[in-house]
């Protein structure tokens, strides 16, 4: 593994543990290099938003956090990524467990082709068989915990697909929340939704913070200096700056992130 | 006149001549058919047994039950084999894999339907008559050879209803801590159930419609049968086996037999088609 300059800066200017640490972290796409010696650590019950311009490896990143990353074929994988002190690609990996406790919000709503309900409680009935009545109290928590829960419980039992957008990610995010996970993953979860929707559903991260780690890959500048704590930047596949996301926004110490963010290029 | 104008019209009419002998075969056996039904009566034509042409007997009941239980019997074996290598080639399997097999598995659509009926003739005929009893030809082997015989389509269309399901489905699911075979049996599909149904609809069409092979293999003693060892004569076996010698009345009866199995088949592909669109 080489180690450029700018890689060692980026190790030393942000904390050496968090609830996910990424050490030397590359990842390639059959001959493509993806991502390049990244080392960062997110921290417990912060909301962390991944910015940069497409392509730049923001949406890889994240899903190295759940190994889907793993359902592209001709992916390789050097480094760490250490979820609560373990190496998430250590070959004992129990890819469900993981997945359980790292979930993933998609950027296009993506409920399956089920009933509300079963969309609700289709995690908890893979991971064994909760009794009826454990069912729909989980189902009937993370509904709430979305704040869809009023608007839903009297049609629980029709087709998710007939919900608007916004509601059917809010399902997404519940669908996710009743496997009770410790990290949630959103790619770009607003993409889809009109302003308004995307700022309640910004509302209701702040919200899911108090509980949940949130790591958010966002296009949206503004969405990330609303709704985040701390703010990488990445460009090529580098990990340009990591750090408090005020001081990202205000103070940045790389050119290139001043650049993205004052609308030079993205 | 231009000449792509011309182009149209000409195809226009070749579309036009196919559909009308769709249409002139239509009317030719309700026309043929029809008188017979008239003069037995449309109950005793259907329900009764007793068919005994040469002596004003026209029941057809044996020969309907005979081809629906010859059906039945070619699905039971037919779809849960073709649904599995549908699943297989469609979910578990490399690109490289799928590409070399689904080619070689509609190959089997183009075998003529004779040889399947030679092969059953030759093997599985005293395959059971050793082993199982009976004289071998009968329901069993009919429903074997035409199992086999509708894999293609039941494979076939199966394997596009599945990978018509986006991938998107199976990433939640596997986002939410599914095995792929979790994700297969609870979202993929019944995402994919319209079209799986439409495929074994089809394949039942199949099933029910052929005919060399069964005539082949069935037996085609004209009763209802006890046992699935005994020999069975299918609707589109009577029609074959008898046209050649039929006259007045027993020729009218064969056709009214077509309109039997033109309209079980008719019922058969509209509610393919209407399930295929519910989607």
């Amino acid at each position: 593994m080489t180690t450029s300059p700018a890689d060692s800066d980026n190790s030393l200017q942000c904390p050496l543990e968090g609830i996910i640490t990424l050490r030397g972290l590359n990842l390639y796409y059959g001959d493509f290099h993806a991502l390049k010696e990244v080392h960062a650590a997110f921290q417990q019950q912060t909301i962390t938003a991944l910015i940069g311009p497409s392509g730049c490896g923001k949406s890889t990143l994240l899903r190295t956090f759940n190994r889907m990353n793993d359902l592209i074929p001709g992916v390789r994988i050097t480094g760490e990524v250490l979820i609560d002190g373990k190496d998430i690609y250590a070959p004992e990996t129990d890819l469900t467990h993981l997945r359980k406790k790292v979930g993933l919000v998609f950027q296009r709503p993506n409920p399956f082709p089920l009933s509300i309900y079963d969309n609700v409680v289709y995690g908890p009935r893979l991971h064994g068989r909760p009794a009826r009545r454990e069912l729909e109290d989980l189902a009937e928590h993370s509904l709430a915990a979305v704040q869809l829960w009023d608007e839903v419980k009297d049609r629980l039992k029709t087709p998710a697909l007939a919900l608007t957008e916004e509601q059917q990610q809010r399902l997404c995010i519940a669908r996710v929340l009743a496997v009770e996970p410790e990290i949630l993953l959103m790619d770009e979860p607003c993409s889809a939704l009109d302003p308004l929707a995307t700022l309640r559903i910004e509302e209701l991260m702040r919200e899911l913070k108090k509980l949940y780690t949130i790591i958010i890959v966002t296009h949206n500048m503004q969405q990330a200096a609303r709704v985040s704590d701390d703010t990488g930047f990445m460009y090529l596949g580098e990990l340009i700056e990591f750090g408090e996301t005020g001081q990202i926004f205000t103070r940045p110490r790389d050119e290139k992130t001043e650049d993205y963010i004052t609308g030079k290029y993205g | 006149m231009d000449k792509g104008k011309f182009v149209e019209r000409v195809l226009f009419l070749l579309a036009l001549s196919s559909i009308s002998s769709l249409v002139i075969i239509t009317i030719f056996i309700f026309e043929e058919g029809l008188p017979l039904i008239m003069h037995t009566g449309l109950k005793d034509f259907i329900f009764s047994t007793h068919w005994a042409p040469t002596k004003g007997f026209f029941g057809i009941g044996a020969m309907i039950v005979s081809s629906l239980l010859v059906t039945l019997g070619a699905m039971v074996l037919g779809v849960p084999l073709g649904l599995a290598c549908a699943i297989v080639l469609a979910e578990f399997c490399s690109e490289r894999v799928r590409r070399l097999l689904k080619p070689t598995l509609e190959l089997l659509a183009g075998i003529p339907s004779v040889v399947y009926g030679f092969l059953g003739v030759i093997w599985l005929v005293p395959l059971i008559r050793d082993h199982l009893g009976g004289p071998g030809l009968s329901l069993l082997a009919a429903s074997v050879i035409l199992g086999i015989m509708i894999l293609p389509t039941v494979i076939s269309i199966s394997i596009d209803a599945l990978t018509a399901v986006p991938d998107v489905y199976r990433d939640g699911s596997i986002a939410l801590g599914a095995t792929e075979w979790q994700t297969v049996r609870r979202v993929v599909l019944p995402a994919a159930s319209s079209g799986i149904i439409t495929a074994v609809i089809l394949g039942m069409g199949r099933a029910i419609g052929e005919t060399m092979a069964v005539i082949m293999v069935a037996g085609n003693a004209i009763k209802l049968p006890s046992s699935v060892l005994e020999p069975v004569r299918t609707l589109t076996s009577n029609i074959a086996l008898e046209l050649g010698y039929a006259a007045g009345r027993h020729r009218e009866a064969l056709f009214a037999t077509g309109i039997v199995l033109f309209v079980i088949i008719m019922v058969l592909n509209l509610s393919a088609t209407l399930i295929a669109r519910r989607r």
